[in-house]
């Protein structure tokens, strides 16, 4: 048994309930660590916690971020096989000519960094400065349920434990009343009705100790799930039951000397803390209205993607380690034009209000804010391609991501892709380095962070991965 | 020959030296905190996991990973001059001091220094020490402990010792004695009774079944209640949960849309089996290979289900070869992982690099898999991808008539407000697959071919390979046919080495709470060593040689003496074994996920006790499947169930794998995405929050109070005894008496002083009242049943 628990076993046994708290904490992270289970980092970091503003389905780099004129000059013309050097596309249009298609939106050079952003995002044009923007990044994988997993568990098949569920386990929990690991979802508007799917699996725990996998906070009554006291039940009368089922409890411990007795004593009184800790996080009603006017009018109506980042700025307040958003519906295969429009004024607005938001409270040091999809957009038209509209298809081999905070070099555009947008030319960036930098800024060397499952010892970055030292501040 | 006397002389010495070893992660600590070391070095139990988990990775069965071409896992090559450094030996028998393998264990120069500083790997000065005088004693080598065949040994111990009831109990005995360690006492028969029905059907005992047991708790009344419970048709339930996680079953294709299939009827067939005592090598046979038996019947070819049930894609785009080649892959690794108890997969991009288990032979594995007409990317809206197998006539017949009245039920009703006339079509969509035909096995009219695929990918196909097995591990049978058939004879063949004790050491997991190996698995050079090498050997032939009788076996387990120990652990007994490895205690350990809910629902008297059918929703927090899934006609709303399906067994539960049931899952429940045969078992506070606030259970609680008001007898006091006794199985002392009935007090007090309070609490859930007292009365009542629902002895198996 831990030696830990071993001790606070002996200490809880002698002093009856006092120090619960710390208890279920120390459980929460701590319990069946074979290796190194919430030890701290391995150096100095330089970020205490992750906000993830995940951007499901891919969204268009050529739109947004990578600006590329000659797609203007060469509109309609097939994509050069030079370019293509025989890599792997989809089914979609595999056996499809490959018309390349200039982006509908304009661009302009923003902040003392002379960042190159669409029209589509006026908001992340004010924080550019404050951002590095990477648009050399690739992937391995060509559809969504792969690429997803790739990033968020650094294995394209599913069954391994996310970034969120790795740092619960490295780095523990900072906060004895709130999971290490919060994630919350939102809709897009842009392709509402075939949005790409999730899975509950994308915040799982894979082979590490199931306490380290994420915790999903929804908006509505039930903000975490079954946390409500039944209809009846007050919270008063829950402390009172709670109270004698603990008394209860601890006879049977004297009697039977049962260890998983008192854990699990300190998860229920973690779970009534949770009971008003979470509503607590998640009410804003004392916001004052210039949040809301900063992170826009949808930061009211709970659910939405603004009403996701205010509740992420929240959540950092509070020190929680990983902090998981997902926001559905940047698959424009088809209708992009009005579709990635829907999806660019979900996002742009909070986006860049957390980071400022962030920054005004000082947070924001320590706190490393990433944004981007599993994936980029073909620069070739997917479908019909008329004057004012198309679709771009799954592309791999190049997109575009920003992050801010905790260590990165703000107002850094780093790599650069060739003259059509199809290939990285310089600073490649891959899934895997992106994970291993992640993990250097929160302190973790990503081939020492690692748990011992069916005889490997297992990492993030699989055996792969390098610091990208050229983002770093 | 050899093998055997390996056998024999792995055996003595695993006597001598696994008092002071931890056997799967080399050296163990004693009390006070020194490392001893034994005084006779033993290859497999000492030096081999070390070499493994710190030299094998670039000295081991990898080719492409191989440093210095020098290798370590086999012993004609440990013992080579090396190609690095002429006329140097990595190890000279004896002779520490010219062995290259010390000399870089102990050296301080970080370019010299195994294993290399950027490895991240050390040696301890202890694990030093062994291979040092592994080295001086003669550097004796030995075949893996699981690739030597099993044998049955004699009894050790002494025949005068009043102890054991049967053989097992002679091989724990002699192992505790090792230890130092006495068998504790035996459980009391309410004790015993509750971990029994717990671990043959799942579920509670009553308080009758426990008084009748108390009144007359003799071996032949153990016996009985032991047969009782095997015939009960409870029990191929209950075994079935364990082989649900083990074939990652689901009802929906956990790709993508995750759209729904039909797999209930094979499920059906899995209970049935297990009630029958189907032979293990005869039930496998079928699942593995049913279709390629001569005339095969229609349950033959159901159980081949077993090897369609991975994950399938419909996500438009895909690559088809990508994903046919990883359903193969899918396959492949099951076999190995359920059968073998051997890490395969870890061979699919490159040899092994720790277990004799080439790419190669990977590949020619996969072969038998890799002969199903079947397409990666399969059709949309849930139709399955042939083969398949059509449901019966009757049965088709049933089904449709059960879909069409939930549907005009839910519409009829408006429960659903939100749902238009389109979710009509939807629903019937999605439960159209209910009747679907079933996802079977099948084979190619003409062989596909099989190519090692250059890491792992199904774009770069190697040299060609034809279907066939490790021979590390036993040759095929000379003239069987390549095909799956022939893999189930080369499986059940008597002098397979792994294939009994893989199957022996999960039931054993499944009574015991841990395996013999605690790596059920992997039986491989990472693996967990054996705690009880002679008993698993004895069971696994024992077990062979009764043509393969899982009751049997079973039963062998719960009437051994260790099986009826009393699971009191006192402070010693947690010090010397705080896992309980040597078995001088009975097992606990939370119930699982399955046995959580189906308590409550038994003690309520909800328990709807049918058997088999298409799986049913129960309650479930809104919104869970809206928020995952896509939307228009490619989204799933959670179309929750009414009446008994609210009520069935945790197995029947809707298995939806991009959103399985939470208060499943919460509990460590497997996620059906891949083969599992070793569930986690946490405690969390979500767990906390399902047990106190879900409606289930709630709702169960108040049916478990109106029952104790019925049934407990006229007064508080009896009625909270009864309480407990079903919840605990014994009878609650004063002290516990007492704080109940304060906690009752403190209740009628709560909801007198708020009745709306009552009103709400009788109002929960769909069940309705049978009310014998007042609201408040029986609202005080069900928060008691809660909290004794909550306890944490209720939660346990001990």
């Amino acid at each position: 048994m831990d030696p830990l628990l071993q001790n606070t076993r002996r200490h809880f046994l002698t002093k009856a309930t006092l120090g619960l708290g710390a208890l279920a904490m120390s459980s929460f992270s701590r319990q069946a660590s074979p290796e190194r289970d919430g030890n701290g980092p391995h150096f100095a970091p330089r970020a205490k916690r992750v906000i993830y503003l995940f951007q499901a389905g891919g969204p268009s780099q050529l739109e947004l971020f990578d600006y590329k004129p000659t797609l203007r000059q060469r509109h309609r013309e097939e994509l050069p096989a030079s370019f293509r050097k025989g890599q792997r596309v989809t089914e979609f249009t595999r056996a499809f000519p490959k018309p390349m298609v200039q982006p509908f939106t304009s661009f302009r050079k923003y902040g003392e960094s002379g960042t190159w952003i669409s029209n589509l995002l006026p908001y992340t044009a004010k924080i550019v400065d404050d951002i590095c923007i990477i648009r050399s990044m690739y992937t391995d994988a060509i559809n969504h349920d792969p690429a997803l997993n790739f990033f968020q568990t650094g294995s394209q098949q599913s069954g391994r434990p996310s970034i969120g569920a790795w740092l619960s386990y490295g780095l523990g929990s900072s906060n004895e009343n709130m999971p290490a690991f919060c994630v919350l979802l939102s809709k897009g508007t842009g392709r509402a009705d075939a949005a790409q799917p999730l899975q509950a699996r994308l915040w799982g725990s894979g082979f590490l100790p199931s306490l380290h996998q994420g915790v999903q906070f929804r908006s509505g009554a039930d903000p975490v799930l079954y946390l409500n006291n039944p209809a009846g039940v007050s919270r008063a009368n829950r402390r009172k039951i709670l109270d004698r089922l603990q008394q209860m409890n601890q006879l049977y411990l004297e009697k039977e000397g049962n260890a998983e007795v008192y854990s699990r004593m300190a998860q229920y009184e973690m779970a009534y803390r949770m009971q008003t800790s979470v509503p607590e996080t998640m009410n804003v009603d004392e916001e004052p209205d210039y949040i809301f006017d900063l992170y826009g009018p949808e930061a009211r109506i709970p659910g939405t993607f603004a009403a996701n980042c205010l509740l992420a700025r929240r959540l950092a307040e509070r020190d929680v380690r990983f902090i998981q958003l997902y926001h559905q519906g940047w698959d424009q295969h088809n209708d992009l034009p009005d579709h990635l429009s829907k999806q660019c004024r979900d996002i742009d607005q909070a986006s860049a209000a957390l980071v400022m938001d962030l920054k005004q409270r000082g947070l924001l040091d320590d706190t490393l804010v990433i944004w981007g999809g599993e994936f980029g957009r073909t620069n070739y038209c997917q479908g019909r391609l008329t004057a004012d509209n198309y679709g771009r298809d799954h592309h791999p081999y190049c997109f575009t991501m920003w992050a801010a905070g905790g260590g990165i070099r703000a107002g850094l555009n780093f790599g650069q892709t060739d003259e059509l947008g199809y290939n990285v030319v310089e600073d490649p960036v891959h899934v895997h380095d992106f994970q291993a930098t992640m993990l250097h800024l929160l302190g973790l060397d990503h081939e020492r962070l690692t748990f011992k499952h069916q005889g490997r010892r297992f990492r993030l970055t699989d055996v792969h991965g390098q610091v990208v030292k050229q983002i770093l501040s | 020959m050899i093998k055997r006397m390996d056998a024999i002389i792995f055996r003595s010495l695993i006597a001598s030296a696994i008092s002071c070893f931890c056997l799967h992660c080399g050296l163990e600590a004693d009390h006070t905190g020194e490392t001893s070391i034994p005084e006779k070095i033993d290859f497999n139990l000492h030096v081999r996991p070390i070499l493994s988990d710190r030299c094998f990775k670039c000295h081991g069965p990898d080719d492409r990973a191989r440093k210095a071409n020098f290798r370590l896992d086999e012993e004609a090559f440990a013992f080579e001059m090396l190609d690095s450094i002429a006329e140097r030996f990595a190890i000279v028998r004896g002779r520490p001091g010219k062995s290259e393998l010390y000399a870089r264990i102990t050296s301080e120069d970080p370019k010299e220094k195994m294993p290399p500083p950027e490895s991240n790997l050390i040696l301890t000065p202890t694990e030093i020490l062994v291979l040092k005088r592994w080295i001086e004693q003669g550097a004796e080598w030995k075949t893996h402990w699981s690739f030597i065949k099993p044998v049955r040994t004699p009894l050790p111990g002494g025949a005068k010792d009043k102890w054991p009831r049967n053989e097992i109990d002679y091989f724990t005995l002699v192992q505790m004695r090792r230890v130092q360690l006495e068998p504790s006492v035996a459980a009391t028969p309410e004790k015993l009774i509750r971990r029994l029905s717990f671990d043959l059907t799942g579920l509670p005992p009553s308080p009758q079944e426990v008084n009748e047991f108390k009144r007359d708790p003799s071996i032949q009344a153990y016996e009985e209640l032991v047969d009782r419970l095997l015939a009960s048709p409870a029990y191929g339930e209950r075994m079935a949960s364990d082989w649900l996680d083990l074939s990652r079953y689901a009802e929906t294709n956990g790709y993508h849309h995750d759209f729904e299939r039909n797999v209930w009827p094979w499920r059906d067939w899995v209970i049935q089996s297990f009630n029958d005592n189907r032979p293990y090598d005869e039930f496998v046979t079928w699942q593995l290979a049913g279709d390629l038996l001569e005339n095969p019947s229609y349950e033959q070819l159901l159980a081949t289900s077993f090897n369609r049930l991975h994950r399938t894609t419909q996500e438009c785009g895909s690559i088809d070869e990508e994903f046919r080649v990883s359903y193969v892959v899918d396959r492949t690794n099951t076999f190995g992982k359920a059968f073998l108890g051997l890490t395969v997969e870890c061979a699919q991009c490159h040899d092994h690099k720790y277990d004799p288990i080439s790419q190669r032979e990977y590949y020619k594995l996969f072969a038998f898999f890799n002969q199903v007409p079947e397409r990666g990317v399969t059709k949309s809206f849930g139709n399955p991808s042939a083969p398949y197998l059509a449901l019966p006539d009757e049965q088709v017949e049933e089904v449709r008539a059960y879909i069409d009245q939930t549907i005009e039920r839910e519409y009829a009703s408006g429960s659903q407000q939100d749902s238009a006339e389109a979710y009509r079509d939807v629903w019937r969509e999605e439960m159209s697959a209910l009747v679907a035909p079933v996802m079977i096995m099948g084979v190619l009219d003409t062989t596909r071919p099989t190519y090692v695929l250059d890491r792992g990918l199904y774009d770069a196909p190697g040299e060609e390979v034809f279907a066939g097995t490790p021979p590390a591990i036993l040759p095929f049978g000379k003239g069987e046919p390549a095909d799956r058939l022939g893999l189930a004879r080369w499986l059940f063949n008597p002098d397979h080495p792994l294939t009994a004790r893989v199957v022996v050491n999960r039931y054993w997991q499944m009574i015991f709470g841990r395996g013999l190996v605690d790596t059920p698995d992997d039986f491989g050079s990472q693996g967990a060593l054996p705690t009880h090498l002679e008993l698993l050997d004895w069971l696994a032939v024992d077990f062979m040689e009764s043509g393969w009788d899982v009751k049997r076996l079973i039963k062998q387990m719960v009437l051994s003496a260790t099986y009826r120990q009393s699971s009191v652990i006192t402070p010693a007994k947690e010090q010397a074994d705080p896992y309980n490895k040597w078995l001088a205690r009975g097992v606990q350990g939370r119930l699982t996920a399955e046995m959580l809910r189906d308590q409550a629902l038994q003690m309520s008297g909800l328990l709807v006790n049918r058997i088999g059918g298409p799986s049913v929703k129960s309650y479930h927090p809104k919104g869970l499947w809206v928020q995952v899934s896509s939307g228009g006609r490619y989204q799933r709303k959670y179309m929750q169930g009414h009446g008994e399906d609210l009520y069935r067994r945790s197995l029947y539960q809707y298995w939806k794998r991009i959103q399985p049931p939470p208060s499943m899952t919460i509990f460590d429940a497997a996620n059906r995405n891949q083969c599992t045969v070793k569930r986690q078992s946490s405690s969390t506070p979500l767990q906390a929050l399902v047990l106190l606030n879900d409606v289930q259970f709630m709702e169960a609680a108040r049916f478990f109070a109106e029952r104790s008001i019925r049934e407990g007898g006229n007064n508080a006091k009896e009625r909270i005894q009864w309480a407990f006794q079903w919840a605990t199985s014994r009878l609650p002392d004063e002290a516990e008496l007492s704080i109940l009935l304060e906690l009752l007090e403190e209740q009628v007090l709560e909801f007198s002083n708020y009745p709306e309070r009552a009103e709400a609490i009788v109002d929960l859930g769909e069940g309705g009242s049978g009310q014998m007292v007042g609201t408040e009365e029986l609202a005080a009542y069900t928060m008691v049943c809660n909290a004794v629902m909550n306890l944490s002895e209720s939660l346990q198996k001990n």
